[in-house]
């Protein structure tokens, strides 16, 4: 199966598309042979067992890692051709990481600013205008002039989201943004995620929250060894998986919760 | 000792605090220079670095003040002795300074770097207001301990003929003979420039040792 035959109509250029895409660390083949394609206000849950190169993946989107072979195109920009496209894609595409990775020696509004002003040469005024802005939709506008540390795991990771929201992304990228929390602070990340998902953001998800991907996923993909095994509507993928390894893995995942 | 031989020791403490001024200033500068490419990940800077980092730790101090005293005379560059001298303390300083904070940026997590990529932050934006902020947080008490260390290093500079702090000390000595109250008296203007650094920097480490506990 290739990717174009999960695009929607030719007349539509997707938002993110991955073609024959392999990457290797070393010796160690990571992704082989990766075809996707994201429409525009497509979500997708990517899952998999631990290794399968889940965040591998999504990091070759916005080229926090590189790949070796094939081609990664989004909004119709080729990642790697020249510099400027790395930037130009990252201007795009919105990462939110396990681990927050906000930073410690900011505000929660100075991280909302900084990239805006910087990258996008917006004003001061503007940029803390849109991050208020911002900021009151995760529901968190109120620790605006606190700094990460002061703050819970769940709250920082809606900053996070925030942070990226600023940049005005056409595409979110999520790894696995709620394993680093504690469980009552789940909810809270995805409902923002609900919510994000809800008007239209274009968003990839790696996440084992079943839940999540029944209730927003257009396509949830199966990953292994760094292949594609399995993608299919949540319906389908959760009631009546096709390949064994995915079976398994469900089996494994749906006994966890 | 008479009012003008104290004097005297005074304007030695002020070339002490002057050279230990200039090669802290131009040693940080050349060494945050240094630090950057150590970091760069472009092997050529890295491996150069490196090899300018090992060359002014594996040496005495005495020794690069002599090479570059000496040395510069040689080549027919005839410089003022605290020219001289202060050049070999920016080069010293920038090695020790640029590994000192090579290791504080390596030390700040990858994540930090990888969020401010995502961000589309170029790399002048991601170091000076991402990486090296919190860089400088975490050297602070190495840095602190090293300028110490180039305080006290200045008394080499007596060796090329720089009448700093020590060296005025045994001039002085020389002419009154009371070495224990002169070297007394310099003893106790180092420690009164160097205690409380050291007292500063032990007090940062402590700090940032409960933070990130
Ligand atoms: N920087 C690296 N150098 C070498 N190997 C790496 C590197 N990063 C990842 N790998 C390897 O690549 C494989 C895929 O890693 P990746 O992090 O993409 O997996 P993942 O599906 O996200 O797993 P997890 O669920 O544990 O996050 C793993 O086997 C991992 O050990
Ligand atoms: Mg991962």
């Amino acid at each position: 199966m290739t990717s174009l035959e999960h695009a929607s109509p030719a007349t539509e250029t997707p938002m993110i598309v991955m073609e024959h895409v392999d990457k290797w660390y070393g010796e160690f083949k990571a992704l082989t042979d990766i075809n996707l394609a994201v429409r525009a206000g497509e979500k997708i849950v990517l899952c998999g067992p631990s290794g399968s190169g889940k965040s591998t993946l999504i990091r070759c989107i916005n080229h926090l890692e590189i790949y070796q072979k094939g081609a990664i195109r989004v909004e119709g920009i080729t990642l790697g051709s020249d510099p400027g496209t790395i930037d130009a894609v990252r201007r795009e595409v919105g990462m939110v990481f396990q681990n927050f990775n906000l930073f410690p020696h900011l505000t929660v509004l100075e991280n909302c600013t900084l990239a805006p002003m910087r990258s996008l040469r917006m004003s001061k005024a503007k940029a803390e205008a849109t991050a208020r802005r911002l900021l009151d939709r995760v529901k968190i506008l109120e620790q605006a002039e606190k700094y990460p540390a002061q703050l819970s795991g769940g709250q920082q990771q809606r900053v996070a989201i925030a942070r990226a929201l600023c940049m005005g992304p056409k595409v979110m990228l999520f790894d696995e943004p709620t394993s680093a929390l504690d469980p009552e602070m789940v909810k809270e990340v995805l409902d923002t995620m609900v919510a994000l998902a809800e008007e239209g953001m274009t968003m990839i998800c790696v996440t084992h929250e079943m839940g999540f991907a029944r209730q927003v996923a257009d396509r949830v993909i199966f990953m292994a060894s760094g292949e594609i095994v399995e993608e299919a509507p949540p319906e389908v993928f959760f009631s009546n998986p096709s390949h064994e390894r995915t079976k398994k893995f469900l089996g494994e995942i749906l006994h966890r919760h | 000792m008479g009012l003008n031989e104290f004097i005297f020791l005074l304007v030695g403490l002020k070339w002490t605090v002057f050279l230990s001024a200039i090669g802290f200033a131009c040693g940080g500068i050349t060494g945050l220079g240094v630090a950057l490419a150590r970091t760069s990940g472009i092997p050529v800077l890295e491996r150069v670095t490196a090899g300018y980092i090992a060359l002014f730790q594996g040496t005495p101090l005495l020794m690069q003040l002599f090479v570059v005293y000496y040395g510069l005379a040689l080549m027919g560059l005839r410089l003022d002795a605290w020219v001289a001298v202060a050049i070999g303390f920016t080069l010293h300083a920038s090695a020790y300074l640029g590994e000192i904070w090579r290791g504080a940026i390596e030390a700040v997590p990858r994540g930090q770097t990888e969020a401010a990529k995502a961000l589309s932050l170029k790399y002048v934006s991601r170091m000076k207001d991402v990486i090296l902020p919190q860089a400088l947080r975490i050297s602070l008490p190495a840095t602190i301990g090293f300028l110490v260390q180039l305080i006290k290093g200045t008394s080499l500079a007596a060796i090329v003929g720089f009448t700093e702090l020590a060296r005025a000390g045994s001039i002085v000595s020389n002419q009154i003979f009371e070495p224990l109250t002169v070297f007394g008296i310099v003893g106790a203007l180092y420690f009164a420039m160097c205690w409380p650094l050291s007292l500063y920097g032990a007090h940062l480490e402590s700090r940032f040792a409960a933070a990130t506990r």
